[in-house]
Formats: C-alpha cells, structure tokens, sequence
C-alpha cells in the first residue's frame, strides 16, 4: 500500500446504546480509488458503522477523519456535503417523486439558485433547474433509468429501485461511496451487471467505495481489501485472500462458505 | 423549451384569472350580485389563502402543523394594530400582518419543528391556543370583547392576495427548494443523507406559510367589523386543516376545490353551526372510507392537460453536450 494520506480515516471509533457496545474500537482506513469490503454476521454492527460514519449516529469514542478534517458531531446533511454518500439497506427512495427528481434532490446542495429567485422566478431559476436537469440527465443515463425519468420512484420495479438509489447517491457528488448491501435481493445476474457498473462509476467519478455485502464470491472477487466486523469489533483486514484463510473469520462466519 | 411550455400555460392561467377578476368586479361595481355573494366571495378567496398556505406545511413538507389559526390571529390582530390604532394605510397593514405571523412561525418552528409527527401537531395546537389566550388578555387589543376594524378588505386586495399566494408557492415547490422540502416529507433520513438541510426546509416552509395565513388574517380582519379572540379557536385550525386533508394532502389544486367547495357549503349552513360540524365529520369519515388520498390525491388540476406531455422532455431539449 502507498503511503499516502488516506481519505478516510477511522480512530478507535464506537457507539455504546445504553448498555450495548454496539461498535467498539474500529481502526480502518480507507485510501482514494479503493474499493473495500465489510463483511460480518448478521447483527455484526456493519450498518451501524455506516450510521456513525454519516452522522446518523455520534460515536461515543474515537474519531472520524474526512482527509484529515474531523467528522464528529457534524450533522448528517454536512458529512454528505463533505463527501460522504450512501445508499440504504432497506431502500429508501422518495417514492412520491419522479425518478428524475430523486437524484436532483441529491444534486441540491450543488445548486446555485436561492429560494428567492425560484419564487420570483428569475434568470438564475432557470439556468440553475436546467442545470440540475442536465446532470440528472446524466446520472439517470449511467444507470440506464433514463427511460423511466418521469415515473414515480414507487413505481420502478425492485432492482432498478436498487440502481436508483445508487445513480441518487452519486447525484450528491461523493468523494467515498457508501454501499449497504447494494445487491440484496438481485438475482445472479443482475448482481453481476450490478458490481460491473460499480466498476465502472468508480473509475469515471474516481471514487473510493466501501461496499456491504452479503454475497461473499462477489465480495472476494471485487474488493480491493475486505474489513470484518463481529460483535462490534475488527476481527480481520486484509487482502480476499487472506480474508478467505483468516482462521479468526472462519471461525466467526465463513466457515461453512469458504471451505 | 418546456419553460416556454410552462411559460405560455401560466399566462394563460393569469390571463384567465384576470377575466374572472374584470367581471365579478364589473359585477361589484354595477351591484348586479348582492352582499351576501360578494362576502362569501371574499371568505373563498381568504379560505384559500389558508388552505393553499398550510399545503405547503403539511401537503408539501410533511409537518403535521395544526395551530394555523394561530397565524391566522397574530396576521388579523397585527394589521388591525397598524390600520386602526397606528391610523396607517391599510397596504401597510396587510404586508405587516404577513410579517409579524412569519416572525412568529420562525419563533415557534425552530423549537417545534424539532418534534415529529403526534408531538409537533400537539405543539402546534398548544401554539393556537396561547396566541388565542394572549389576545384575550391584552386590553389594548380589546380584550374577550374584541377590537372593532373598518371594513378596508376589497375584492382586489382579495384577488390579489389569492394569486399572489398560489404563485409563490408554486414556484416554490417547483424548484428545487420544494423538491427539497418533499425529500423531508417522503423520508427525512434519507433526506439527510443526500445533503438536505432538513430543519432549515422545514422552518422555510413553516414561515412561508405563516406568512399567508398573516395576510389572510389581516384580510379577514378587515372584512369583518370586528375581530375577537374566540375567531380563532382550535375549531378554526381544524377548519384549514379539513380543507387541505379533503383535497388531497400534496395537491394545492386539491386544497383549492376542497377551500371552495366548504366555504359554500358552511356559508349556506351559517344558521345553524352544528348541522355544520356534524356534516364536516360525514363528509370526512365518508372521504376516508372510499377516498383516503382526498379529491385530488397528489395530482394537479394541470396534470389532466399535460396527461403525456411530461414523458418527452429531456432528449428533445437538445444541447446535451454538458461536460461531466
């Protein structure tokens, strides 16, 4: 690995809800065009590191690192204007809006115009909209959704729900792309096309990806390096390979998958 | 290209609108419609100022506010200061009242707003009730007797105040601020997420709509001799509320018929406010059994015209030759 900086940098980072330790002590960095697993059993404590990483939960100890700037204690809508975005584990769609309206809401916080002007109605209305309209374009087209710019966001079949989620999250012009379980409930193939997209999304907006996945030949075959999270805490990091003959990740999980 | 679309059918809705303003002005002026029709005339266009206003709180951004008459008071009895006791024009007071009833969302939304669902509708009707409370204890405005107003309220004050009201808010939801503004009614985390400042879109929404339930108020104010604490009641709050869940919550049009439809309906019910209230609960209970999305749903009157229109679009604009 270089040693560069890296872009995100997690310092001995935890939550405690009450009681529980929800997440406790993870070390991780993440460098610029990496793409990096989280793996871990059910009830591992994977999203609730993607909550304390958007903001949606404050860390009880340790600290966030955005290149070097502190993250703690931003609310989440600032983290993202930071670049960080992310997708849901449930999909959490604008359902009432327009697919196309779904990523100009994500593009928002890059849009020039005030309130004032979109009531009055002046100049910078309308080149800001059309603009906005132009990117989503844009976003919709990489996904393919373009076609379906005018449905309702309700309305669009369950994995393109998935693909729109992801061309939302990348509206917001993220510098490190959040997955959570992107390929939940896709079928082979559209797995495939899936991951290959992300390939591709990553290359062209030079992105950093941390992915969660359930699918572990998908994981090991994509990932740069993978992170594993049980019972709240780091267990392993490494290479897939590694990953795969990490006695300690065999024991908590693979077991039965990778042998 | 589609602005110039939007373009030609708003003039055309304005132009419309201004008809409409010639001839029942024509009408006013040649006293071929009696007093009675040009005051409930004139309640419609105030009912519509507030059930168009609360749209944008509830329908739009999702914050189940039901302290409107709250607004509705604080707009009355601020512009009735202005032109009867401070003896000032009353297109002072109209614009006063708007201001002081926005100063006053902005006060009660950036604690309230805070709160969701049941609590804020809670919070909210705890806020129409102080103000009404407040107004019934301050002398200077008359107390419970109330504070006697001229009659300055004209049908164009009205008619204005209406257009003025229903293109401000539209062009605000058509905009990338209200787009805003429904991510935090449809899902305020994900909302979040995409970098919108939720509390801020709330609070905008929230003063936006204080705003013109103040010019409503002073409106009201003026067409009425007299102005008394009991006007504004949680039953008035309930009244705009039933106009905006009637017409379809998200739909301005939807508000627009329901704010009509009802101000007729209790205008002619007027002698005997029971049978009002007792047909406002059938028609709501009637209205949540076979149509629960209200009138309209979340359409527009507009989306019957442009039914396919909107699925061209984006390829046919042209010039896409956008850099990444």
């Amino acid at each position: 690995m270089e040693t560069t900086t890296p872009l995100l940098k997690v310092d001995q980072v935890g939550i405690q809800f009450g009681g529980l330790k929800a997440v406790s002590g993870v070390n991780a960095e993440l460098f610029q065009g990496e793409l990096v697993g989280l793996i871990g059993p059910n009830g591992a404590g994977k999203t609730t590191f993607f909550n304390l990483l958007t903001g949606v939960y404050v860390p009880t100890e340790g600290q966030i690192l955005l290149n070097g700037e502190k993250l703690n204690k931003l609310p989440p809508f600032k983290i993202t204007r930071k670049g960080i975005s992310r997708t849901f584990q449930n999909i959490r769609l604008f359902s009432e809006l327009s697919v196309i309206d779904n990523v100009k809401v994500a593009y928002h916080s890059l849009a020039k115009h005030t309130a004032i002007s979109s009531i009055f109605r002046l100049p910078g209305h309308f080149s800001g909209e059309q603009v906005m309209d132009e990117k989503a374009i844009e976003f919709l087209k990489i996904f393919n959704l373009d076609g379906f710019k005018d449905e309702k966001a309700k309305n669009l079949p369950y994995g393109q729900q998935r693909r729109l989620e992801i061309a939302r999250a990348l509206a917001a012009n993220p510098r490190l792309l959040l997955l959570d379980e992107p390929a939940a409930g896709m079928n082979p193939h559209e797995t495939k096309e899936l991951m290959n997209l992300i390939a591709f999304i990553r290359e062209r907006f030079s992105l950093t990806v941390l992915l969660i996945e359930h699918d572990m030949p998908l994981v090991m075959g994509v990932c740069d390096r993978i992170y594993v999270l049980d019972h709240g805490q780091l267990i392993a990091q490494g290479t897939p390979e590694e990953i795969r003959n990490n006695p300690k990740v065999i024991e908590a999980y693979l077991g039965e998958e990778v042998s | 290209m589609t602005n110039i679309k939007n373009a030609k059918g708003f003039w055309l809705s304005i132009l419309l609108a201004i008809v409409f303003f010639v001839v029942v002005q024509f009408l006013i002026n040649g006293a071929l419609i009696n007093d009675f029709y040009i005051n409930t005339l004139f309640f419609i266009g105030i009912n519509i100022i507030l059930a168009v206003s609360l749209h944008l709180i509830i329908g739009i951004t999702g914050q189940f506010s039901i302290g409107h008459a709250g607004f509705l008071a604080v707009g009355a009895y601020a512009s009735a200061i202005i032109s009867m006791k401070l003896e000032l024009p009353f297109a002072l007071a109209l614009v006063t009242g708007g201001i002081v009833a926005a100063v006053a969302g902005l006060i009660i939304g950036i604690p309230s707003l805070r709160l969701k669902g049941d609590y804020l509708a809670i919070a909210t009707l705890g806020f129409g009730e102080i103000v009404r409370i407040i107004f019934l204890n301050i002398d200077y405005v008359g107390g419970a007797s109330g504070m006697q107003v001229s009659h300055m309220t004209t049908w164009p004050w009205i008619f204005v105040s209406v257009l003025v009201t229903i293109i401000v808010i539209t062009n605000f939801t058509n905009s990338t601020h209200g787009r805003a503004c429904i991510s935090v009614r449809e899902d305020e985390t994900a909302a979040d997420a995409m970098g919108i400042n939720t509390t801020y879109y709330k609070v905008v929404a929230f003063v936006i709509g204080s705003f013109f339930a103040g010019i409503a108020g002073a409106l009201y104010a003026h067409n009425f001799y007299i102005i008394q604490p009991s006007n504004f009641g949680f039953l008035k709050s309930f009244d705009i509320l039933i106009f905006v869940v009637l017409g379809g919550l998200g739909s301005m049009s939807g508000a627009v018929i329901a704010a009509i439809l009802l101000t007729i309906i209790s205008t002619f019910l007027q002698d005997y406010p029971e049978t009002r209230m007792i047909i406002y609960s059938l028609v709501l209970i009637v209205m949540m059994l076979y149509r629960p999305q209200g009138l309209m749903g979340t359409k527009e009157i507009t989306s019957f015209f442009k039914k396919r229109k909107n699925v061209e679009g984006g390829p046919k604009d042209g010039n896409h030759h956008t850099v990444a």
